[in-house]
Order: structure tokens, then sequence, then C-alpha cells
């Protein structure tokens, strides 16, 4: 479960840049990077706030 | 007593072990000084600082080495200054500070500290506004403002100063949770809505960006009204605009926890994501807007990082300046507290949220953010210079270093007049000489090292 967890972050985090990364590269229009922006958005801090803060929390520990 | 030192404590954003040794195994490793201060330095303010260097005229030569050699100077100033006696002594700053100059000093340090925190609240505070005003068509401030310059702006101001205020009433140990796990998101974000705009600037290809960012992005040419940056203007900016936290000595805090000094050299991680990647990326978005606007004089974070990388970018805006708003106006909130430890911290909050939202309303906080983040190195840069040399050099003078400690008193006159002579000396520079605030912080450390000298001699002859 934390592994997937984990994976939807990076994926979300991933969708944060390559697709501004193929508006730079003339493969993608500036709309559809946006709608994938916010989806990166929506995946990295529903998932990455499980994962990260219990990491802290025990790193303190 | 016993309340009253814990509030001190509570300054601090690590709390633990202020007067004895820090036990091995808290000592924190490389990963996590990376992390903080690769989250720390990429906040609200950076939507705001890139686009200032545009508009005072930068060029794009003097902007990119400017940056790279006061952001190294700013990573030499963490490393040997304050890691290194922040690994010697092992205490906070506060701490430190009461032993050498005293507890009324240190009361009146965390006064003046406690204003400066609600001033830079209210900055970031007035940037989040921007993009919470997106939705209602709000009219954004223009760079020249000063007064508020509509109703929708001060409500809109008040009901982000209001959630910001209540959250930190209840503690800000969940923000910093949720700002840690921002960080990194935050960071794709700034690099995205660079890249995504470049071709609306001409640049079809990494070869052309050059001559683009020379033409195009940072002319050289200031905007109407606006004083001209040259290069001296952004490295003494880039090396100071933290003066505060290394050569002021505020994250002695934060590396007394480093297992060897070196580890000061992470705050390199801070500076050249946060302090040269997101500055050169807010500027890049900034110069769009000035060409698709023709030149209008609105400054406004949120509606320019909406029309980059749309609703991501707006969040953006919002997280950066609200989980830079709320601790601050925490850590502010505690400092009042300390005049009357009997007064309730939610109250207290309250007082300094309503305090800082008030200020938020006013646009020139944004506006002249680089003078104020300059001044308040400034003002806290003669305590580092003091500590510099109580650590380092009194007792080698044949002085004696923790005056206030070993003396049992309650205010070192020599710290008090160090720091009025300092300020006042660079005040003088600035009024009769023209010295702009950007470059009073060398000569005033020199200053502050010479007058502590020559004071603590004086006052330990008594």
């Amino acid at each position: 479960m934390k592994l997937l967890l984990k994976i939807t972050s990076f994926i979300g985090l991933g969708l944060s840049i390559v697709p501004a990364i193929l508006v730079f590269s003339e493969h993608m229009e500036p709309s559809t990077c946006k709608q994938l922006m916010f989806l990166g958005t929506i995946m990295w801090f529903a998932t990455a706030p499980s994962w990260m803060i219990k990491k802290e929390a025990a790193s303190e520990d | 007593m016993e309340k009253s030192k814990s509030l001190v404590d509570r300054l601090n954003a690590v709390n633990e072990y202020e007067q004895q040794p820090i036990p091995n195994n808290k000592l924190k490793g490389w990963g996590s000084f990376l992390g903080t201060y690769a989250g720390e330095h990429t906040a609200g303010t950076e939507f705001v600082i890139g686009p200032l260097f545009v508009a005072h005229g930068a060029s794009a030569i003097d902007l990119v080495t400017g940056l790279l050699i006061g952001n190294i100077l700013a990573v030499l100033s963490w490393a040997f200054l304050t890691a290194k006696i922040a690994v010697k002594t092992r205490v906070t700053l506060y701490y430190l500070l009461e032993k050498i100059a005293g507890k009324k000093f240190t009361f009146i340090y965390n006064l003046v500290n406690a204003g400066l925190f609600c001033f830079l609240a209210g900055s970031m505070i007035a940037v989040a506004a921007t993009a919470v005003g997106i939705p209602f068509d709000m009219a954004m401030p223009q760079l020249t403002d000063i007064y508020p310059n509509s109703m929708g702006w001060v409500i809109t101001v008040f009901v982000v100063g209001a959630i910001t205020t209540l959250i930190a009433m209840l503690g800000f140990d969940q923000v910093s949770k949720f700002a840690m796990v921002a960080s990194p998101w935050m960071i794709m974000i700034f690099i995205a809505a660079a890249l995504a705009v470049l071709p609306r600037l001409g640049v079809t290809d990494t070869g052309s960006f050059w001559s683009v960012a020379e033409s195009t992005i940072w002319t050289g040419v200031p905007l109407d009204g606006q004083s001209k940056f040259g290069f001296w203007h952004i490295m003494f900016f880039a090396w100071f605009c933290n003066m505060a936290m290394h050569i002021g000595m505020a994250d002695l805090s934060l590396l007394r926890y480093a297992k060897k000094w070196e580890q000061g050299f992470s705050s390199a991680a801070g500076m050249f994501l946060g302090h040269f990647i997101a500055w050169i990326a807010s500027g890049i978005l900034y110069s769009l807007f000035l060409i698709e606007s023709k030149g209008s004089l609105t400054f406004a974070p949120g509606p320019i990082a909406y029309s980059a990388v749309g609703a991501a970018g707006a969040i953006c805006v919002v997280i950066a300046g609200w989980t830079t708003a709320n601790p601050t106006l925490y850590r502010a909130g505690l400092a009042i507290q300390s005049i009357n430890p009997k007064w309730k911290t939610w109250k207290v909050t309250l007082f300094v949220g309503l305090f800082t939202t008030i200020a938020a309303c006013f646009p020139a906080l944004v506006m002249r953010l680089l003078e104020f983040v300059a001044l308040y190195g400034l003002i806290l840069m003669p305590v580092g210079a003091v500590i510099f040399i109580d650590v380092y050099f009194l007792e080698k003078l044949g002085l004696k270093s923790n005056y206030a400690e070993v003396k049992g008193v309650q205010l070192n006159w020599a710290v008090a007049s160090t720091w009025i002579i300092t300020l006042s000396f660079c005040l003088l520079l600035n009024l009769i000489f023209g010295v702009e605030i950007f470059f009073l912080g060398l000569p005033g450390w020199f200053v502050a090292v010479v007058v502590y000298v020559l004071a603590s001699k004086l006052n330990q002859k008594k």
C-alpha cells in the first residue's frame, strides 16, 4: 500500500514538470499541460502527506 | 520564570537541548539539512524577488553572475561563520545571546525580531491574496501602490489573514509538516512554469535562451519609477537577503544539530534551488507578463503563475505564501508573548495576526520587499558580529566572553552600544552619503566588530 502511494506521488510530481517540458519542446498544447499539472498537484497532495509526514515522525523518534 | 524560559525555547523551530549538549543520536545528517534548506528557501518570497529584479532593470549577465557569486558567498557565510559556531557551542542564538548580552537585551532583540516577522508574514499574506482573488476578478495591486487600491483587495487580504491567523493560533506543527510535503512540488512548479512560457517569449530551443534572456527577459532597463540594479546590487542582495540567518547567527538554532560544521554547506540546496532557479523562473514569468500586458504596472504573482501553468500555479502561490506566513506569524506571537508569559498564546497570536493582516493590506510591503529583506538582515546583523567576536576573539584579547552570565548582569552595555552605534553608522551612510541599503551590511559588520571589542574593553575595565 505504501509503495503504491509513493508511486502515485511520484507520478503526480512527474505530471507537475513533464508536461511543461513537452510544451517547451512544442509537443504539447499549454491547455493540456495546465490540466495535467493540476492533476499532478492533486495526486501529490492526496498521497505524499501519508508517507512523508509519517517518515518524518519516525525519524524524529 | 520557568514559563518565560519555555517561551524563549519555543521561538526556535527545534526546541530541545538548549542548555545541554545534544546527544549524539539526535544529531542530524546531510539529508535532513539539505531538505530543510531547500524547503525554507523555496517559498512565497521567491514569487516576488525574481520579478522585482526584472522591474529594477537587471541585465541577464548581471543577474546570473550576481546570483552565482552572491549565493556562493551566502553558503560560505553559513558554513564558515554560523555552522562552525553552532557546532562549537551547540546552543541556540537566544541562549547564547542571553549569556553574552543578558536577559534584557535578548528581550529587546526578540521584540524587534517579532516586528520584522510580522511585516514578512504580512507580505506573504498579500502574495497569497493575489492568487485567492483570481476567481473574484479582484483589482490587483500596482507596482507603485502604497495604499490598498480596492475594497475587494482589503476583503481578500482579511480572509487570507484570518485563515492564516486561525491556523497559527492552533500551533504550526501541522503547517510545517505540510510545508515539507509541499516543498518538492513547489520547486517543480517553479521550474515548470518558466519552461512552459519560454516558447511564448520566443525561446524554441536551449540554444536560443541566452539571446532571448538578454534581449527580452532581463533587458537591463528598469520600469518607470524603479531604480536601476546592477551586478553589485544583485550580488549583495543574494549574499545578504538571509543575513539574519547566517552572519546574524539565527541559524545557530538549526545548525547546532549538525554532526560536523561542513554540513553548513547544505545551505547550497536552498540557495541554488530557491535563490537561483526559483528567482530566475519567477523573473521569466513576470517578464512575459510585462510583454503580454504591454508594460502594465500590475504586480500580482497569483495571476502571473495562473497564466503560466493554470490552477497548479495559482495553488502554488497560495501555498508558498501561506506556508511562509504561518510559522512566521506564530513565531512573532511567541516573541510578543515573552513580554508577559501569563498572556494566552492564542490571544497574542490573534493580536499579532490582526496587526499583520492590517499591514498586509498595504501593497508597499510587497513592492518594497527587496528593501525590507535587506533591512531585516541589517538590523539583526550586529548581534551576529558580537557572537562571532565573543566566541573566537574576546578571551584571546584578555577579556571575558559570555560577560552577562559571568557577571550576572541583565544588560551588557557593550552589546547594546554595538547595536546602536552600528545601526546609526549604517543610517548615516545611507542618509548622508546615499549608500543604498543593500550595501550597508558589509561595512556595518566591520564597524560592529570594532565597536564591540572597544566597548567590551571599556565595559569590562569598570
